[in-house]
C-alpha cells in the first residue's frame, strides 16, 4: 500500500494512467471464494496479470437480487463451500500486497452486519477501516443508493474517513436529478449500468449505455465505468469508445468455470479491446 | 360500515417522506428500480385522493371480494381459551380465501392507472399469487407469479388455481427454493421489465412506498373489525391477535387500534420446531436488524449478514424478514411478538376445525394458537369479560394435504409424494400419521 495516497487517489491514478494511453480502463469482476478462496485469488491475479487495470472482488451474498444466473451460481457455490466475509478482505489484501488494485462489490447487508460478533463494534465504519487496511480502494454497492448512505448508516462518512471510494450506480431509468445526487456522493468512478436488467453476458451492448454516459457527464467529471453485458473484445472496444472504464463480470465468471487459462485468454482479448486493437471475431 | 377506501385516508402513524419508520424501512434496492418505486409512490398519492379511484376500490371490495367480512363469536373455541371471549375477523371468507385480495385489488387498479399491462408477484403459500392472478384476470393484465419450488410442491392446489386463472407460475429453484427466493426472482424480473410491468408486492414490506401502501389497503380489516366489535359488544377488545410472516394481515388489523391504548396488539411468529432449535421463521423474536428485499427491518441472519434458511409448516410464514412497521412497533413496545411452533399451530388448527367448523389456513392457525395462550393470561388479569379479536386471515383448503399428513387422516399412499411435514424426533425419524384429530 502506498502510504500517503488514499484509495480514492489510487483509483484516480488507474483512470488517469489509462487516459494517458488514450484508452479506457479494463475492470474485471470475480467473486471471492469461487471455486475456492485460494482459487479465486489465483483467478483474480490472472485477470490483473493479463491486462486488467482494476479488479472488483465480489463478496458472496445469499440474496444477490441484481445478479443473473452465472454470478448467482458462482456465489452460491462459494457460500456452500463456507466462504466468509473476512475471506473477501483476505483476497483483497493478498492482491494489494502484490501491487494489484482492487475494489469490493457487495450487497449492503454484509457491510451493515460486518463484525457483529466482535467486541468493540462493527458495521460500515469497521468494514471501511478493515478494507482500507487491506489495501482495497473502494466499495461498489448495487443495492445501496446514496439516499440511505448519508443517514444513520453513515457509510459516506465512514468511507471518507478511511479514504476509500463509495461507488454508486446509475441506470438508464435514473432521472437527471438522481444522476446529479448519485454522482455527488460517488468517489473514484461512477458505475453506469448499461441496460435495465441483471448481470449477465449479452450479445449486443445496449444502445442506452452511451446515452446514459452522456447524461452522466453533464453532472460529473468522475471517470465513468460501464458494466452489465460486455462479454468479448469487440464489445469492450465499442464501450471503450464512449466510457472511461469497461467492466466485465459474468463473462469472466463463465470463463472461470473452464480454469485460469480461459480467464487469461478472455482478459487478454478484452484488454486488446479497450486498446482499440481488437481484430474482431 | 366503514369502506375499504377509508384505509387510505391517512393516519397519525406515518413513515417519514423516504418511508422510514424510525430506523426501519427506507429503500435498500438497486438504483435501476428507484424510478419505478417513485412512480408507484406518486401514483398512490394521487389515487388515494381521487374520488373515482376510491369509489372503484370500494365497489370491487364490496361487489367482488365480498367486504365487509363478518366477525364471528367463536363460543366453543372460547371454552379452550381460559374463558376469554374469542372473536374471529373472517378474512377467510373473502373472495380467493384470504386477506390478500384487499391489497391486490388496490394495486391492480393502480397498475391500470399507471398504464402498465403486466403484473408480477411473489408468493409463498400461494394465497397472494392466487389473489394476484384473480385480479389480473379481472382487469385483463398479463400475470407471472414466482413461487419457490418447495412451495409449489406443498401448495400444489394453489399452483393449479393460478394456472386456471391464466397466470404463468414460475417455480424458483435458487437458494432455499422458498418465499425469499421467489422475491429475489420477482425483483430480477422487475428490473428488466419495469417499463410495462408493476410488481404487486404481497406483504407490507419491501421498499417505500410498499410497507405503507400495502398496509393502507389492509387497514380496512381493522377499521371494520373495530366498528363491528364496538357495535356488537359496546366495547373494544382487550387484545388483537394476528399471525406475522411479512406481516400484512397483522398490520392491517393492528393499525386502526394503535391509538386505543388499552388494546394490546400481539403478533404471532412462526417458531417452526422451536426458536431454540434454529429451525424457525420468527424474525422479531429470533432475529436482528438488517437490510433485505428493499427495507431495513428485523431479519434472520448469521454474523456475516447472510440470510438464514427458515422453517415453518406454514409456507406463508416461511420468510426470514418482516415488514418494517412491525419492527418499529416491536421496538416501541406498542405491539409485542411471540413465537408459535408448528405443533402449537396444528393443535389450534384441529381445535378450530372441531369447535367452530372452520378450517383455517395454517398461517392463521398460528394466531388462533396465540389467542388460546393469551386467553388465560387476560382472564387472570382482567376477569371473565376479557375479549380477544383474532384475525382469521385465510381459509385452509390449500392446506388440506399438509394437515391430512400431519394428522394422518388419509392413507399416505393416496397423497402426492412429499416428505411428511411432521416434526423430526431425536432419532431423525419423522413422526406422522399417529396424531389424534
Amino acid at each position: 500500500m502506498t502510504a500517503s495516497l488514499t484509495g480514492v487517489d489510487r483509483l484516480g491514478e488507474v483512470f488517469a494512467a489509462a487516459k494517458a494511453e488514450d484508452r479506457a480502463a479494463l475492470i474485471g469482476y470475480l467473486p471471492a471464494g469461487y471455486p475456492t478462496v485460494k482459487g479465486s485469488l489465483g483467478l483474480l491475479t490472472q485477470v490483473l496479470d493479463a491486462g486488467a487495470d482494476l479488479v472488483e472482488v465480489g463478496l458472496p451474498y445469499s440474496d444477490p437480487v441484481l445478479d443473473g444466473p452465472v454470478v448467482q451460481h458462482a456465489v452460491e457455490t462459494a457460500l456452500r463451500a463456507g466462504v466468509r466475509v473476512r475471506d473477501t478482505l483476505g483476497v483483497v489484501e493478498q492482491l494489494a500486497a502484490r501491487g494489484g488494485r482492487a475494489v469490493v462489490m457487495t450487497y449492503w447487508n454484509p457491510v451493515l452486519r460486518y463484525g457483529s460478533g466482535r467486541e468493540g463494534g462493527g458495521g460500515p465504519a469497521a468494514f471501511a477501516r478493515d478494507l482500507a487496511n487491506a489495501g482495497g480502494l473502494g466499495v461498489i454497492t448495487p443495492d445501496l443508493v446514496p439516499d440511505e448512505a448519508s443517514g444513520p448508516t453513515g457509510w459516506l462518512a465512514a468511507a471518507d474517513r478511511e479514504g476509500i471510494a463509495p461507488i454508486f450506480l446509475v441506470a438508464p431509468s435514473s432521472t437527471d436529478e438522481r444522476i446529479a445526487a448519485t454522482t455527488a456522493a460517488t468517489r473514484g468512478f461512477l458505475y453506469a449500468a448499461s441496460t435495465m436488467g441483471v448481470t449477465g453476458a449479452r450479445d449486443a451492448v445496449s444502445g442506452t449505455a452511451s446515452t446514459l454516459v452522456a447524461r452522466a457527464r453533464a453532472h460529473t467529471d468522475l471517470p465513468i465505468g460501464v458494466g452489465l453485458g460486455v462479454r468479448n473484445g469487440a464489445q469492450a472496444g465499442e464501450v471503450a469508445g464512449f466510457a472511461d472504464g469497461v467492466i466485465v463480470g459474468s463473462a469472466l465468471v463463465s470463463a472461470a468455470e473452464h480454469g485460469r487459462a480461459a480467464v487469461a485468454r478472455l482478459t487478454t482479448e478484452l484488454a486488446a479491446g479497450v486498446r482499440g486493437q481488437h481484430t474482431g471475431r | 360500515m366503514t369502506s375499504a377506501s377509508s384505509g387510505l385516508a391517512g393516519t397519525t402513524h406515518e413513515p417519514d417522506e423516504a418511508g422510514h419508520f424510525g430506523p426501519y424501512g427506507g429503500r435498500y434496492m438497486p438504483e435501476a428500480l428507484i424510478a419505478a418505486v417513485d412512480e408507484v409512490a406518486a401514483e398512490y398519492e394521487k389515487a388515494r385522493r381521487d374520488p373515482e379511484f376510491l369509489a372503484e376500490l370500494d365497489r370491487l371490495q364490496r361487489d367482488y371480494a365480498g367486504r365487509p367480512s363478518p366477525v364471528t363469536d367463536a363460543r366453543r373455541l372460547s371454552e379452550h381459551a381460559g374463558g376469554a371471549r374469542i372473536l374471529l375477523k373472517r378474512e377467510d371468507l373473502n373472495h380467493t380465501g384470504s386477506h390478500k385480495i384487499n391489497n391486490v385489488l388496490g394495486q391492480a387498479l393502480l397498475t391500470r392507472r399507471m398504464g402498465k399491462t403486466r403484473v408480477i408477484a411473489e408468493t409463498g403459500a400461494g394465497q397472494h399469487g392466487v389473489a394476484t392472478a384473480t385480479a389480473a384476470a379481472l382487469m385483463g393484465l398479463e400475470c407471472v407469479v414466482y413461487m419457490g419450488e418447495v412451495d409449489t410442491e406443498r401448495q400444489a392446489l394453489n399452483v393449479a388455481r393460478m394456472r386456471l386463472l391464466g397466470a404463468e407460475v414460475v417455480p424458483v429453484t435458487t437458494g432455499s427454493r422458498t418465499l425469499k427466493d421467489a422475491l429475489n426472482e420477482a425483483y430480477r424480473d422487475w428490473v428488466a421489465s419495469v417499463e410495462h410491468t408493476h410488481y404487486i408486492l404481497g406483504t407490507a414490506a419491501g421498499p417505500h412506498p410498499f410497507p405503507r401502501m400495502v398496509r393502507d389497503f389492509h387497514r380496512v380489516i381493522g377499521l371494520e373489525a373495530r366498528e363491528q366489535v364496538l357495535a356488537a359488544y359496546g366495547r373494544l377488545p382487550d387484545a388483537v391477535a394476528a399471525c406475522v410472516g411479512g406481516g400484512s394481515n397483522a398490520i392491517g388489523i393492528f393499525h386502526p387500534f394503535l391509538d386505543d391504548e388499552g388494546v394490546r396488539l400481539v403478533g404471532f411468529e412462526a417458531a417452526g420446531d422451536g426458536v431454540e432449535t434454529g429451525r424457525h421463521a420468527a424474525s422479531i423474536t429470533g432475529g436482528s436488524p438488517g437490510a433485505l428485499h428493499g427495507a431495513m427491518s428485523y431479519l434472520l441472519q448469521d454474523e456475516d449478514g447472510q440470510t438464514l434458511e427458515t422453517h415453518s409448516i406454514s409456507a406463508g410464514l416461511d420468510y426470514p424478514g418482516v415488514g418494517p412497521e412491525h419492527a418499529f412497533l416491536a421496538d416501541s413496545g406498542r405491539a409485542t411478538y411471540e413465537p408459535v411452533t408448528d405443533a402449537e399451530a396444528m393443535e389450534a388448527f384441529r381445535l378450530l376445525c372441531r369447535t367452530e367448523g372452520i378450517i383455517p389456513a395454517i398461517e392463521s392457525a398460528h394466531a388462533i394458537a396465540g389467542a388460546l395462550r393469551l386467553g388465560p393470561q387476560l382472564v387472570a388479569e382482567l376477569g371473565p369479560d376479557a375479549t380477544i379479536l383474532v384475525n382469521l386471515s385465510g381459509r385452509g383448503d390449500k392446506d388440506v394435504d399438509t394437515a391430512a399428513r400431519w394428522f394422518g387422516v388419509v392413507d399416505p399412499e393416496s397423497l402426492p409424494t412429499e416428505p411428511p411435514p411432521g416434526p423430526v424426533d431425536a432419532d431423525g425419524a419423522v413422526a406422522s400419521g399417529e396424531r389424534e384429530l
